[in-house]
């Protein structure tokens, strides 16, 4: 990448405006109702947080550029410019301030996607020089070393090794041909280990192949987050070589949310052709393998649990309902929060907001939505399905003084899985 | 100029200028955004594009219950503006006549009375969309000076034309030319303004809903 200048912040911004974006802004009437459904609006009461309003640099500049009344008002300089000024001020509400979660897209009433703006104007700021050093750090780690936490493969190496020494199962790596590919989140490997180990006993009750990619094994993507095609075109093609290397049928996705947009909707975008392969979420995988009857389960989970559904994988993913029918499978209690779904409200961490420290104090004022959310259900469990999500609930639990287990959807799943060895013993 | 003259002005030329400027202008506007062009997704698709947008389209037009319930009023009232302010359009059998002299269709029209009551709704519901604007502080933190204007020129009309049909503070030619001529300011302006989401609304619940169908989400 060249030197980042207000100049290329401003060319980037130009380029990632099209017929949707233009769209968008002349059919705004400034009604305001976004911000309803913003938790950084509704958590601070700040107006500057309206979403609409995180664009304004945008359509400062689509007016100015792509308009003959824009134009006009410039020569006369009757309109704001865009310069150094701007981008400072509206650093923190691009980055600190959206989790580009996507609620306010669903509410406008005349269909403007503003969250899809804000990922394209996070490119320009990006370009400009205008992004916050954490995910600058998370983002140049992924590309260097192969993943934004700094991990190289010995550690994942290492957790399959303690993998098959604690259970016998096995992590294959590199096997040509398999059913699936199995990426990983850093996360996953580093703080929650139970994701593998229920991978590997999933795959193998089901009669599955799978494997890991020594090339590829971080499903995270953190120029997503930044805003820097560049990025996530380079750890996305890392995924597509080892895929089609190894002719996998299918990738899966793990418990990440932005990493299933990566690679579920924006990668083939990115290096600019259509996969070799399919790629699916793990919930969808598990899903398919509860009604192909290829997985069964025993027993149910008593306690009372909800769901928090990651706004990558229900709202943006449309993976909704395939988490419900695994919950059913395995608890016995289980209720929805309000606003379940689809209109789930964002723990308040994602979209690079909890690589950002800058952010941690509006994060967590950000988190009051769903603390208020957990306290009016009383739930002595949470489950969800994204390994950014458990972190930043964990951290707000902690914070507000709230004792609630939170589990992954895969591995709580696994637990419940009818035990082959006990079976073929009895038979 | 007298009422006579201000009014065959209106009538004639006046209409014709702001019609022109209208149609040209709204075409500018949606050339510029159609010229912006937009790169075909790549991405496997789960669902179809095309009913998505269809969905998306008709969808929105009512709000979900969690944003309805915050502020049913504030809705309500929007509801009520654009419907009465097409009714009065559309509905009126001297408007009607008047369709049916450029355009040369026609269709059945309202009793008079009728409008005449839904016309005083409309400035009403317009006035308390001033109210609400001024009393949220998230609209107020939003509101452009365009936005003022854009509130005007849609008053004007329906005020005016209440104000001539009930023969109302000014002689009846004269304030029916002021309602031509405040329709014809209405025609100018809008293409420039935010007024611009009667075409644009449908462009950007299509391009959303588009995309949620083709990727199977919900929108």
């Amino acid at each position: 990448m060249s030197a980042p200048s207000i100049e290329k912040g401003i060319e980037f911004i130009k380029t990632e405006i099209d017929a949707p974006v233009a769209s968008f802004f002349s059919a705004c009437v400034h009604c305001g109702m976004c911000a309803d459904a913003c938790l950084f609006y509704t958590e601070t009461g700040d107006p500057k947080y309206t979403p609409i309003n995180k664009v304004e640099p945008m359509r400062r500049i689509w007016e100015r550029e792509y308009t003959l009344v824009g134009k006009l008002k410039a020569l006369l300089g009757l309109s704001e410019p865009v310069d150094a000024k701007t981008f400072e001020e509206w650093e923190t509400l691009v980055y600190d301030g959206c989790t580009l979660c996507g609620r306010c897209s669903l509410v406008c009433p005349v269909g403007n996607d503003i969250s899809g703006m804000i990922r394209k104007l996070r490119e320009g700021f990006a370009a400009a020089g205008h992004a916050p050093e954490g995910l600058i750090g998370a983002s140049t780690r992924a590309v260097e070393i192969g993943s934004p936490m700094g991990l190289k493969l010995p550690a994942l190496e290492a957790q399959i090794k303690h993998l098959k020494n604690d259970t016998g199962l096995d992590a294959p790596m590199d096997v040509k041909g398999a059913d699936y590919m199995v990426l990983l989140s850093s996360m996953e490997i580093m703080n929650f280990p139970e994701y593998l180990e229920a991978i590997a006993r999933i795959m193998k009750q089901a009669g599955k192949t799978w494997t890991l990619a020594s090339k590829a094994f971080e499903a995270t993507n953190s120029g997503i987050q930044i805003g820097v095609s560049d990025i996530a075109r380079t750890l996305v093609r890392r995924v597509v070589d080892a895929a089609e290397e190894l002719g996998v049928k299918t990738v899966i996705s793990p418990e990440c949310g932005h990493a299933f947009t990566a690679i579920r909707w924006d990668g083939a975008n990115l290096i600019g052709r259509p996969y070799k392969f399919d790629v699916k979420h793990i919930l969808e995988v598990l899903d398919e393998f509860v009604e192909q009857g290829l997985i069964k389960t025993e027993g149910k989970e008593d306690a009372k649990l909800t769901y928090h559904d990651p706004c990558q994988i229900a709202r943006k993913g449309g993976v909704v309902d395939q988490p419900r029918n695994l919950l059913q499978q395995i608890a016995s209690n289980f209720v929805e929060m309000e606003d379940g779904g689809a209109m789930n409200w964002c723990c308040g961490g994602g979209g690079g907001v909890s690589a950002n420290e800058r952010a941690d104090e509006v994060k967590l004022t950000a988190f009051n939505k769903k603390k208020s959310q957990l306290q009016a259900l009383g739930v002595e469990t949470l489950v969800t399905a994204c390994a950014n999500c458990r972190l930043t609930l964990e951290e707000g639990l902690e914070e507000n003084e709230m004792d609630i287990p939170i589990v992954g959807l895969t591995e709580m799943l696994a637990e419940y899985l009818v035990d082959d060895d006990k079976e073929k013993q009895a038979s | 100029m007298d009422a006579n003259e201000l009014l065959a002005w209106a009538r004639g030329p006046g209409f014709d200028i702001a019609l022109t400027i209208f149609v040209a202008g709204m075409l500018l506007r949606l050339f510029e955004v159609m010229a912006l062009g937009k790169k075909p997704d790549l991405s496997a698709a789960r669902g179809s594009g095309a009913q998505g947008g269809m969905r998306t389209l008709v969808a929105r037009t009512l709000p979900r219950k969690s944003v309805f319930d915050k502020e049913p009023l504030r809705i309500i009232n929007g509801y009520v503006l654009h419907i009465g302010f097409f009714i009065v359009l559309f509905l009126y059998e001297p408007h009607i006549a008047l369709f049916d002299r450029a355009l040369g269709i026609s269709w059945p029209g309202l009793p008079s009375g009728l409008i005449d009551a839904i016309g005083a709704i409309t400035i009403l519901s317009l006035i308390a969309a001033l109210v609400f604007r001024l009393n949220n502080t998230v609209m107020r933190f939003l509101t452009t000076k365009g936005d003022w204007l854009a509130w005007a020129v849609t008053l004007l009309p329906v005020l005016t034309g209440y104000m001539a049909y009930n023969h109302l503070l000014l002689p009846y030619t004269l304030m029916l030319a002021l309602h031509l001529l405040s329709v014809e300011l209405l025609m100018v302006v809008a293409p420039f303004t935010k007024l611009t989401h009667m075409f644009s609304f449908a462009t950007a619940r299509w391009y959303q809903g588009y995309q949620a169908g083709r990727r199977g989400v919900e929108s």
